[in-house]
Order: structure tokens, then C-alpha cells, then sequence
């Protein structure tokens, strides 16, 4: 809107729709910084894209460093006449913050942890051990992953009862290892399948037990597919909703997403609260990705084609 | 070693560790089976089981044969969400795979080629921002924009004289379901985007300046070599979206609860409040039942057309 990025030229050639103007990458080949006014169009487009993606973000942003009366008068797209910090400091002290990020926290961390020593024992025997009828034992685990938890809910929700974790912590560590193990040992044992065999041959040769092997040789090697899923797990499990939600009911063992949602509709959220609780809701996984970023493209693009 | 009898060395054949059977191997996936077994195993035929039944969640469920399948069928709520749940695959499917698809041709060979790589990958991440939030977040954030009375978006258009425009956005069934689709595309499109943009690295140039050669235009071009050579992730995205999109709940939970009315209910939201809201949960194992049914069935077919595609090919 206020940013035109593509000063030069874009009106004379506004008809060519994207499509069309796309013709010119590989004819432009030759000359690469030959730029058509029609490269400027696709340009704007994209940036506009863009824009459009990351405004609400900033809005956010903006608005939960102002007072409702602030708000009011300079309307969302104003900057703070002043710094308040009452809408988020209100926030964080209602819903008792640090516990919420700690449960996420913990629960992620734990779910990580466990679910890849059971992707690696699951792949160890599928990927290297080869046992007879793999291909139907992968099967069903990816079918453990595929299923909807609307149709696990309410056995799980009856059973954790009967066992007297309903309402703690590990009644959801304990379903999401397994949810994400199943994915974990999918993909752990196809790239286990490939493992060069001359380094299992020699670590056998020098004598080294089975359980040696996997743990002194098998998962090191592995050790930069590991670090992917786990940082993948973590996430995944921070993002979850439905089974957190229904298992966490007392307040002090709800996740952040859980926390803030519940929130949501509340007759004391007034306009830059809501605004501060979407902030403070978005800042981990935030700050999460930037130091991972690396990691989670590689991931992102190797898990598409397996 | 090497020596080692050549009898075992038959033996050996199936698994990669030599000097051992593959029997031993059982070991390793006990405790993975056992948890397999009681998280999700049992739970899910017990949730079949459970859509045969009348049950209130007190008193031990009775079984009423193919009632609740039936009721099923005659439920308009049912096939409400059913047809929201189209709403969520256009949203989170259809839309973000084919923005996606121009867009990444867009950066991949135009924007990085003649105005740097550095561009391309600056506003990749930027259009994948919103997948990295819980999508709850996500929701809460749109949403604040769309708050009825001084939520953002009708403010600004009150103060840029389209003050008659302004809206009970998510509150009003005739633009509920669509703001939900606005917040889904938001949440998706960066997800296609970057899948995308990695394959068409395997796209080799010269094929295309063949086909220029040939007097090929560019969605020729596009649509015979790109789309072809990419063809594997399109599968995968449009499969892995589709089941996201059949799953939708956190944004209807925290946005509309289903309403106003049955406007937004989706099939995984209508189980939900059936089970702990109006305790018909014979009822709400049904359509979770159903649901999952679906799910593998649209798995198959993908699976299937896939492979068709690839024998094709080949």
C-alpha cells in the first residue's frame, strides 16, 4: 500500500499478468541483469504478497504496546503515542506466563526426547534389522500418524481417566510420543535402509554387540537426521491443540496455544490485550524458528519427497 | 570374519548387520508396539465399537447396531460440516497449491535469477511466517483484526469513508465461514511456496530452452515440464494438506465454536461437542468414525493416482 518498491516502470506494462511476463526468465538468460519493465510488475506482485502476509503480524506488534484509550482515538495502524506495556504485563500475570511456557516447555521437550528413542528402536529393527513383514509394519504406524485424534479422543479421555492421569501433564507426553514416534520411524527407517553397510560391517567385526552398534555407531552417524526431528517434534508438539485441550483442564497445567485460546471471547480481554495475548503467543515459536531457521528449511524441503 | 560360514551369510541376506538373524531384531520394537498398541490401536477400534452404541459416558454403552449410522446419514448438521469441510480444502488445498505454484515459479525464476537469491528467500520466509505459529495463534490473530465492534479492519474501513461496509465479520453467518477460509489461505500459502521452490531446483534449464526452441510460450512450458518434474511434491502437499484440512478444529474452537448456528461447524468440532458438551458420545464416535474413513479413503486414492502417474511416466 504505502510502499511501491517497483518505482521505475510498472504502469506501461500492467496488463501482463504474471503468467505472461514470466515468459522472460530463460530468454533473459543470457543477459541476466536485463530487467523488463515486467519483471518490476512480477516483483511488486510478489512483494505485495508479501505485505499482505506479514501486515497482521504487524499489527499485532503495534497495537500491544498501546492503551485501549490510545487505541481508540489513533486507530491500529497509528504507532504508539506512548510505550505501554499494561495490556501484556495485565496478560501475562492473568494467565501466569512463565507456568504456561514451562508446561510447553516440558512437554514438548519431554515428547521429543522419548519419541525419538522410540523412532530409533522402531527404525534400528525395521531399516537395519530388516524383520519380516516391515513394509506392513510401517504401514500401521504411519497409520498411527495419519489418523484424526477426534477418533482416538474419547478411549484416551476414558482411559487416562481410569488410570488417574487425566488432567496431568504426561497423559499428553505419553500420546504425543507415539503420534510423533510413528512419523519418526517412518522416515528413521527409510533413511536407516540406506546405511552404508562397511561401517556396520566393521563395527561388527571389531566385535561390538548389537545394542553397542546402535548406540556407539548408529545413531552418531545419524546424529544430523536426529537433530531435524527433533527440533520438529518439539514444534509440532508446541502447535498441538485438540488432545492438550481436552486433557489440561485445570489452569496450571494448560500449554501456551491452550492458555491463550481459552481466553479468547473473555469480557476482560479488552481490544490491545487480545492483541498482547496473541503477541505473547507468537513470540516462542518466533524466536524458536529464527535460531533454528537453517535447520527447518532443510527439514521443511527433505520431508516433502521423503 | 570374512570366513565366516557361507551358510550364515545366507541367513544374513535380509538384514544389513552381519554375523546376526533377523530374529533378534524383534526386540527393538516392543516397547514402540506396546505404546502403538494402547495409544492408538486400541482407542481407534474402541472408538468404532463406541459408534455402535448408545452411550452418555456414565453408564456402560449399549449397543443399538447401525442407529447412529443411520441418524448420521439424515443429519443436516452432519453434511453441514461436511460441506465446510470442502470450504477448508478449497482454503488450505486449492488456493494455496496453485498461489503457490506461480508464486514459487515467480521467485524461483525470475525474482532470484535477475534480482538476487537474496530477494527470493526473504520473502519466502516471509509468506512461510504464519505456518510456524500454533495455528490457534494464528487464528487469534486474524481474528483480532476481524473483532466486531473496534477490530481493526473496521476501523480503517470507517476511516476511509466505507464506514457502511463495516461487519460483524466472524459473527454473521454469511461472512463466518469465508473469514475462516481468508485466515486458512493466510496460514497455508508458505507451505507450498517453499516445497515448491526446493524442487524446481531439479527442473534442469535446458529442457526449457528446448521447448523455447520448439515454440513453446511460457504456461506451456509451465505446465508440461515444471509441473511435470515437480509432480511428486505436488502430490505430497496436496495430500498432506487435504487431511490438515479435513482435521480443521483449533480456529473453529477458538474463532466461532461452529456458529453463528451450524455456519462454521466442521466434522471434528461437531465430534467434539458431542462428546463432552451434549454427551452423546456413541454419536460423536460416529463421526469421528466417519471421519477417519474418509481420510483413508482420500489417502488411497492420492496414493493410488500417484502411482498411476509415475507408471505413466515411466
Amino acid at each position: 500500500m504505502t510502499m511501491s518498491l517497483a518505482p521505475n516502470h510498472p504502469a506501461q506494462d500492467a496488463g501482463s499478468q504474471p503468467p505472461d511476463a514470466g515468459s522472460k526468465p530463460t530468454g533473459a538468460k543470457r543477459k541476466p541483469h536485463r530487467k523488463k519493465p515486467s519483471d518490476w510488475v512480477i516483483l511488486a506482485t510478489a512483494i505485495v504478497v508479501g505485505i499482505l502476509i506479514a501486515v497482521p503480524f504487524l499489527m499485532i506488534l503495534v497495537n500491544s504496546f498501546k492503551s485501549p484509550a490510545d487505541y481508540n482515538t489513533g486507530g491500529p495502524l497509528q504507532l504508539p503515542t506512548h510505550l505501554y506495556f499494561d495490556g501484556i504485563v495485565n496478560f501475562w500475570n492473568r494467565v501466569d506466563f512463565p507456568q504456561k511456557l514451562w508446561n510447553s516447555v516440558f512437554i514438548s521437550g519431554m515428547v521429543s526426547i522419548l519419541a525419538i528413542i522410540i523412532s530409533v528402536l522402531n527404525a534400528y529393527a525395521l531399516g537395519i534389522g530388516r524383520v519380516k513383514a516391515r513394509l506392513w509394519i510401517i504401514v500401521l504406524f504411519l497409520l498411527a500418524n495419519m489418523v484424526p485424534q477426534e477418533a482416538l479422543l474419547y478411549p484416551l479421555y476414558s482411559m487416562f481417566k481410569a488410570l488417574g492421569l487425566y488432567d496431568n501433564v504426561w497423559s499428553v507426553i505419553i500420546i504425543f510420543t507415539v503420534i510423533q514416534g510413528a512419523f519418526g520411524t517412518y522416515l528413521l527407517s527409510s533413511v536407516y535402509g540406506t546405511f552404508p553397510k562397511e561401517i556396520l560391517e566393521a563395527a561388527s567385526l571389531d566385535g561390538a554387540s548389537r545394542w553397542t552398534i546402535l548406540w556407539r555407531v548408529i545413531v552418531p552417524i545419524s546424529r544430523p537426521t536426529l537433530s531435524v526431528l527433533l527440533i520438529f517434534f518439539f514444534i509440532w508438539t508446541w502447535n498441538e491443540f485438540l488432545i492438550p485441550l481436552t486433557f489440561l483442564v485445570s489452569n496450571a497445567n494448560q500449554t501456551v496455544p491452550v492458555a491463550i485460546s481459552v481466553l479468547q471471547g473473555d469480557r476482560l480481554m479488552d481490544v490491545t490485550t487480545t492483541s498482547a495475548s496473541a503477541l505473547l503467543g507468537l513470540l516462542p515459536t518466533l524466536i524458536f524458528f529464527l535460531i533454528f531457521q537453517r535447520t527447518l528449511t532443510r527439514g521443511i524441503t527433505a520431508g516433502a519427497v521423503k | 570374519m570374512v570366513s565366516a560360514s557361507p551358510k550364515r551369510k545366507k541367513r544374513q541376506s535380509q538384514s544389513l548387520l552381519p554375523a546376526s538373524t533377523g530374529g533378534g531384531f524383534w526386540w527393538y520394537l516392543v516397547p514402540g508396539f506396546v505404546l502403538l498398541t494402547g495409544v492408538v490401536l486400541v482407542p481407534l477400534v474402541w472408538n468404532v465399537y463406541l459408534s455402535f452404541t448408545s452411550y452418555r459416558g456414565i453408564r456402560p454403552p449399549k449397543w443399538i447396531g447401525l442407529e447412529n449410522w443411520t441418524r448420521l446419514l439424515s443429519d443436516e448438521k452432519f453434511w453441514t460440516s461436511f460441506g465446510n469441510s470442502v470450504a477448508m480444502i478449497i482454503a488450505m488445498v486449492v488456493v494455496p497449491t496453485l498461489v503457490g505454484l506461480v508464486l514459487a515459479a515467480m521467485l524461483f525464476d525470475l525474482i532470484g535469477k535477475k534480482f538476487g537469491g537474496g530477494v527470493a528467500s526473504f520473502l519466502r520466509a516471509t509468506y512461510y511466517l504464519p505456518q510456524i505459529l500454533p495455528v490457534v495463534i494464528a487464528a487469534i490473530v486474524i481474528g483480532w483484526i476481524l473483532r466486531p465492534e473496534n477490530g481493526a479492519l473496521n476501523v480503517i474501513l470507517k476511516t476511509v469513508g466505507l464506514g457502511s461496509l463495516q461487519h460483524n465479520w466472524l459473527g454473521s453467518p454469511d461472512t463466518a465461514l469465508p473469514a475462516i477460509m481468508v485466515i486458512m489461505v493466510w496460514v497455508q500459502l508458505g507451505y507450498p511456496v517453499v516445497i515448491f521452490m526446493a524442487a524446481l531446483q531439479r527442473v534442469n534449464p535446458e529442457l526449457y530452452e528446448a521447448a523455447e526452441l520448439d515454440g513453446a510460450n511460457w504456461f506451456q512450458r509451465f505446465r508440461w515440464i515444471t509441473v511435470s518434474i515437480i509432480r511428486p511434491e505436488i502430490f505430497v502437499v496436496t495430500l498432506t494438506c487435504t487431511i490438515a484440512a479435513l482435521k480443521v478444529f483449533g480456529p473453529i474452537y477458538t474463532l466461532t465454536r461452529g456458529g453463528p448456528g451450524t455456519s462454521t461447524i466442521v466434522p471434528s468440532y461437531y465430534s467434539y461437542s458431542e462428546f463432552f458438551q451434549t454427551q452423546q458420545v456413541g454419536y460423536g464416535a460416529t463421526i469421528s468414525t466417519a471421519l477417519t474413513v474418509l481420510i483413508v479413503i482420500v489417502s488411497f486414492l492420492f496414493i493410488a493416482a500417484q502411482n498411476r502417474a509415475e507408471k505413466k511416466e515411466s
